[in-house]
């Protein structure tokens, strides 16, 4: 490095840009907030998909899914699983949700396996209402297709 | 060995290599999983061995880096550890909190595991990489608390070098974002967004104060190159990595919910992110060659500048390659994700804690100038064969994802494959894959194994330095 730039120089870079760029990022944060109501439809968290986020939580289901493709890639992504299933119809897919969780683990040898969580059907229809809410916020047209 | 209290540092990276062991075992657990779907179902689940195999890395690189700062502190600051009685509690109380943790996740369902420690009282579990029950979470702040007071103190009373400020502040801020793993309220999106506080600015931002600091200890005491010169580099290094890494965790908003103008901040400075490493990589072989000294340990030499150049690669240009926002719509989630994950985390994080260990645990087993040729011979190879399985681990995993994004991503929904439908096609990757890990367990036993490596002769002559070793300096 030039013997005209010296340590202080450096040094002040690191303290000013740093510091700089901190606030900055706090500032963008405040005005995300400001922005977020409009996009992720918080005043439809109901109580159900409240419960829904807690069971999503308390199953580990993020140790093999991706939800808005964060999370392990070893199973389907689940953000958009209401637009691949559900086809717009909350009921039919609160009915697919029931028999497809009550159906693993699926008995095809070799094939990856999601262990039975023994959920109630109450347990199911708000695991349902979190995925439907979760699909309605608006994460810039992510994913590309359905299929996630 | 400058001051005996540096010596706590080594129950630190012995437990850290333990733990290193467990998570390359789990790793190929999982990776025989992604292959045979139900490999050791249903006594060790996927997301289960998953989880294991992460938080083993993330504890395994705390232990690393405190024992890193526990030996290099005190000698830096010309003083003993504040209190070397603290260090060792410590110790034993993360061993044994990390311990119980792993057992919980392997012994019990994850849901009862969230049960019996409370989860209900404060919920901060089932988020990935914060899967710790929030009592273990609640464990590691006080540990860290502890930690940190007995390091500031030692620097209080000392010499305060620029790589111990650095040091200090990047362990400050580790500490400070871990706390954002407290907060996870009931909107997804409020959620994902303060979790990237702790990921990204650990891993993107106070991270790599920490590796920075590590790095410029250990370039000083190889090549005596002289102080000044490697801490205006460690300056301008660890300010371009703020510079670009606070504003680029944008390129983690693009699609969890935040507005739009996150898809071009989020480019512009993601894309400036590789800056620092490539600086890194310059910095490395630059005082290695103007080195004033010829150190006994060369290999450690090896790993400082083989961290700086994995790091660049992994971290570098293994990141730019998907953070574009157009490039990452299509990438996002996807196998390029985890071969990008796999070689940064390498790179930067494993090989920065093993280039510490392999020039302190010598000097803290007696050999200042380094184990004896026989023994880093055997860690050289060691080396040459975890990094070379971990680049074919890393472009494996990028032709999947590659591959993957073509089935699945590229085409409209008419015509695109299903997720399992791609899985099914992207099996010979994952052999492959398998196949390297295979390797890079190999390299990491040969590790192990260098350092039991040495007739007693060898030890003895090694025990005896011929020239100064430098670290009086």
């Amino acid at each position: 490095m030039a013997d005209n730039f010296t340590k202080g120089m450096a040094r002040n870079i690191y303290y000013g840009g740093g510091l700089f760029f901190f606030l900055f990022f706090v500032g963008l944060t405040f005005d995300t907030m400001l922005e977020l109501p409009k996009r992720d439809n918080r005043d439809q968290i109901t109580d159900t998909v409240v419960h829904g986020k807690k069971l999503w939580e308390d199953n580990n289901c993020i140790g093999c899914h991706s939800l808005m493709g964060e999370g392990a890639y070893f199973a389907p992504e689940l953000a958009n699983v209401y637009d691949r299933y559900g086809a717009g119809n909350e009921q039919a897919f609160k009915q697919f949700m029931q028999s497809w969780m009550a159906m693993q683990p699926l008995p095809a040898e070799g094939r990856r396996k999601m262990p039975q969580f023994n959920l109630s059907t109450e347990e199911v229809d708000a695991l349902s209402d979190f995925l439907i809410w979760t699909s309605r916020i608006n994460d810039n047209d992510w994913p590309p297709n359905k299929q996630g | 060995m400058k001051f005996e209290s540096q010596a706590v540092a080594k129950p630190y990276f012995i437990f850290a290599l333990a733990l290193f062991a467990g998570q390359i075992l789990f790793g190929l657990i999982i990776g025989l999983q992604y292959i045979i779907g139900d490999f050791l179902f249903p006594y060790i689940p996927f997301n289960v061995a998953r989880m294991v195999h992460t938080n083993l890395l993330i504890v395994w690189l705390l232990f690393g880096f405190m024992g890193a700062t526990y030996y290099l502190v005190p000698e830096e600051a010309d003083t003993e550890l504040h209190s070397p009685w603290l260090a060792k509690a410590l110790f034993w109380i993360f061993a044994a909190a990390g311990t119980a943790t792993v057992l919980g996740y392997l012994l019990v369902p994850y849901a009862t595991l969230a049960e019996v420690t409370f989860n209900d009282l404060l919920p901060t579990m089932g988020r990935e990489f914060l899967e710790q029950p929030t009592i273990t979470k609640i464990g590691i702040v006080i540990v860290a608390l502890g930690f940190i007071y007995n390091v500031g103190m030692t620097i209080l009373k000392g010499r305060k070098t620029v790589v111990n400020m650095v040091l200090i502040t990047g362990l400050i801020g580790l500490a400070v974002f871990f706390l954002f793993s407290f907060y996870n309220p009931h909107n997804l999106v409020l959620d994902k967004y303060f979790w990237w506080w702790v990921v990204h600015l650990w891993v993107e931002g106070v991270w790599e104060l920490i590796m920075g600091a590590i790095l410029a200890f250990t370039l000083i005491k190889v090549t005596g190159v002289d102080r000044e010169v490697i801490e205006k580099w460690l300056y301008i290094i660890i300010a371009m990595a703020l510079i670009s890494g606070i504003i680029g965790t944008g390129h983690h908003y693009y699609w969890i919910g935040p507005g739009e103008y996150w898809l071009w901040l989020g480019s512009i400075f993601s894309a400036i992110e590789p800056v620092p490493f490539f600086m890194m990589t310059v910095f490395a072989f630059r005082m290695v060659r103007q080195r004033r000294i010829e150190h006994g340990n060369k290999i450690a030499t090896t790993w400082a500048v083989g961290t700086a150049v994995m790091a660049f690669l992994g971290a570098g240009v293994w990141g730019f390659i998907h953070t574009l926002a157009p490039v990452n719509y299509f990438t996002h989630g996807s196998q390029i994700t985890a071969a990008h994950g796999h070689l940064a985390f390498f790179g930067a994080y494993a090989m920065i804690v093993m280039t510490i260990i392999s020039y302190s645990m010598p000097i803290m087993r007696g050999r200042p100038q380094g184990n004896p040729e026989s023994a880093q011979k055997v860690e050289r190879m060691a080396f040459w064969m975890m990094v070379i399985s971990m680049l074919g681990i890393t472009l494996t995993l990028t032709a999947a994802g590659a591959y993957q994004v073509a089935l699945q991503r590229l085409p409209d929904d008419a015509n695109a494959l299903a997720f399992m439908a791609t899985q099914d096609k992207l099996m010979p990757f994952y052999w492959t894959r398998l196949v390297f890990g295979l390797v890079f367990l190999a390299g990491l036993v040969t590790y192990l194994y260098s350092f039991f490596v040495g007739s007693k002769e060898e030890v003895a002559a090694s025990e005896k330095p011929e020239s100064c070793c430098g670290s009086c300096s």
